[in-house]
């Protein structure tokens, strides 16, 4: 026989028997699948973005059935829809969902502080925050090279003037950015704050002073001035407990060194 | 006897597949981070490679050398190799839950996996006999074994050590590697030593 009609004869019947035997065992060793699998998945937005605290929609859709513990309102970018959706799906209540969204604490824009040198390495905030602690004069401050804007699923970051922003219509709350950013300066607060502190500097009053015309120097001013015991300052920087605050905005008006925003 | 002891050892010690033939690291990095995941890897591995030997043996023996067709053994060798994956696959799926979800992505990736073809395209080329490729498949197996849960023991030493931020991750795992393989290397001659 001619050997390569051969060759090839060989290489389709093996073929051929891995298929058959291959077949007869998904037929034989089929595993089956909850049937509400399918729709709760359709109720999820599909951004495998984990805000849920599961490895992605697939694992949430399967928790939400393995589990009853497990509620249907932890989808951030989903929100309410998802919920009810899902909740409708496997009748059970849905429970509340507070849509979050990302927000940047510093205000280091270019004309509020410096650089301290030019790093000309790779431009990531990674890079340049091991590159002896980054190139800004505040140490806690936004890098401004956009690890949160490549992480971000919905383009809701923009870096502007040295400084990252976040648009509040585009942001779906998933904290991607939260966790890319190394200096850990996004939080993740309710779309409902009215009042932000916009600073992460550590440092003690003169020394933040020095760094950034825009930094909070611990004056404790807004803790006095609240009146519903919503700020706390620690370790030189206020931070709000948006549960408690009414938005009233006091303590904006009466930061001497405007880090405390009303919008 | 002997001689199949000897190939044991060969095979699992002095020419490990992951610290002396540098075979298989993608997995070798990949999963050693959990102990219980290296255990079940390693075992999907042995596993596999006992399967894969007393299926290409047979083929090459019977079907491609008689027919002066031994230079198909690469491509036919994937083809059986792919199809005892997936079906190793379905099997843990079925019947080993647990294992199916700890392996997780890394049970498709032994399809690809060097090492299994490795070893079985080198029971051809040593001119084993058929039980002889067994025991090296299964001394290869055992090997990756011993390489998997030993590093593994390395890493999570590792990770707990206090480490410049620039080697941590991958950078000093790899180091690591490279000194576990050195000291592999100490096993050399141990073979001849003890059987002559």
């Amino acid at each position: 026989m001619n050997p390569v009609i051969l060759a090839i004869l060989v290489v389709a019947s093996i073929g051929l028997v891995c298929g058959v035997i291959l077949a007869a065992a998904s037929k034989v060793m089929s595993v089956p699948v909850d049937e509400r699998f399918g729709p709760v998945r359709e109720c999820l937005p599909g951004a495998n973005c984990g805000a849920c605290g599961f490895a992605g929609c697939d694992a949430y859709a399967q928790a939400l059935l393995d589990d009853p513990e497990v509620k249907p309102n932890r989808c951030v970018p989903g929100g309410a829809e998802a919920a009810k959706k899902i909740a409708a799906v496997l009748g059970v209540e849905s429970g509340d969902v507070v849509p979050m969204m990302a927000h940047v604490r510093c205000n280091g824009t270019c004309d509020n502080t410096q650089k301290r040198f030019t790093f000309n390495g790779e431009q990531t905030c990674k890079a340049v925050r091991m590159f002896c602690g980054g190139n800004g004069t505040c140490a806690f401050g936004c890098l401004g090279c956009g690890d949160c804007a490549s992480v971000c699923p919905q383009d809701a970051i923009c870096i502007e003037n040295g400084i990252a922003h976040v648009d509040p219509r585009r942001c779906i709350g998933c904290a991607l950015c939260s966790k890319a950013c190394p200096n850990h300066i996004i939080e993740m607060i309710p779309k409902s704050s009215k009042v932000t502190v916009d600073c992460s500097n550590k440092d003690k009053g003169p020394v933040a002073m020095k760094v950034c015309k825009a930094s909070c120097i611990g004056c404790m001013k807004c803790q006095k001035n609240c009146p519903t015991g919503a700020i706390t300052v620690k370790d030189f920087v206020a931070s709000i407990d948006q549960s408690l605050c009414s938005g009233c905005g006091v303590c904006a008006d009466g930061c001497p060194k405007h880090c405390i925003t009303k919008h | 006897m002997k001689a199949l002891l000897a190939i044991l050892l060969t095979s699992m010690l002095v020419e490990n597949f992951v610290l002396a033939k540098f075979l298989a690291i993608c997995s070798f990095l990949g999963v050693s981070k959990k102990l219980d995941s290296a255990f079940g890897m390693s075992c999907a591995v042995i596993f596999v490679m006992l399967m894969a030997t007393a299926a290409t043996w047979p083929i090459y023996r019977f079907i491609l050398d008689p027919r002066g067709l031994g230079y198909l053994q690469t491509i036919v060798f994937i083809l059986v190799i792919a199809a005892l994956v997936q079906f190793v696959e379905m099997f843990l799926k079925k019947y080993v839950p647990p294992l199916y979800s700890a392996l997780g992505i890394y049970l498709p990736l032994i399809t690809t996996n060097c090492a299994v073809l490795g070893v079985v395209v080198l029971n051809i080329t040593k001119t084993y006999g058929f039980a002889e490729s067994m025991v090296n498949s299964l001394g290869a197996g055992l090997g990756y074994m011993l390489a998997m849960v030993l590093f593994c023991g390395v890493r999570s030493k590792v990770d707990n050590a206090d480490m410049p931020e620039c080697f941590r991750g991958i950078p000093i795992t790899l180091a690591a590697a490279s000194i576990m393989s050195v000291s592999f290397m100490g096993f050399s001659g141990l073979v001849t030593g003890l059987f002559g």
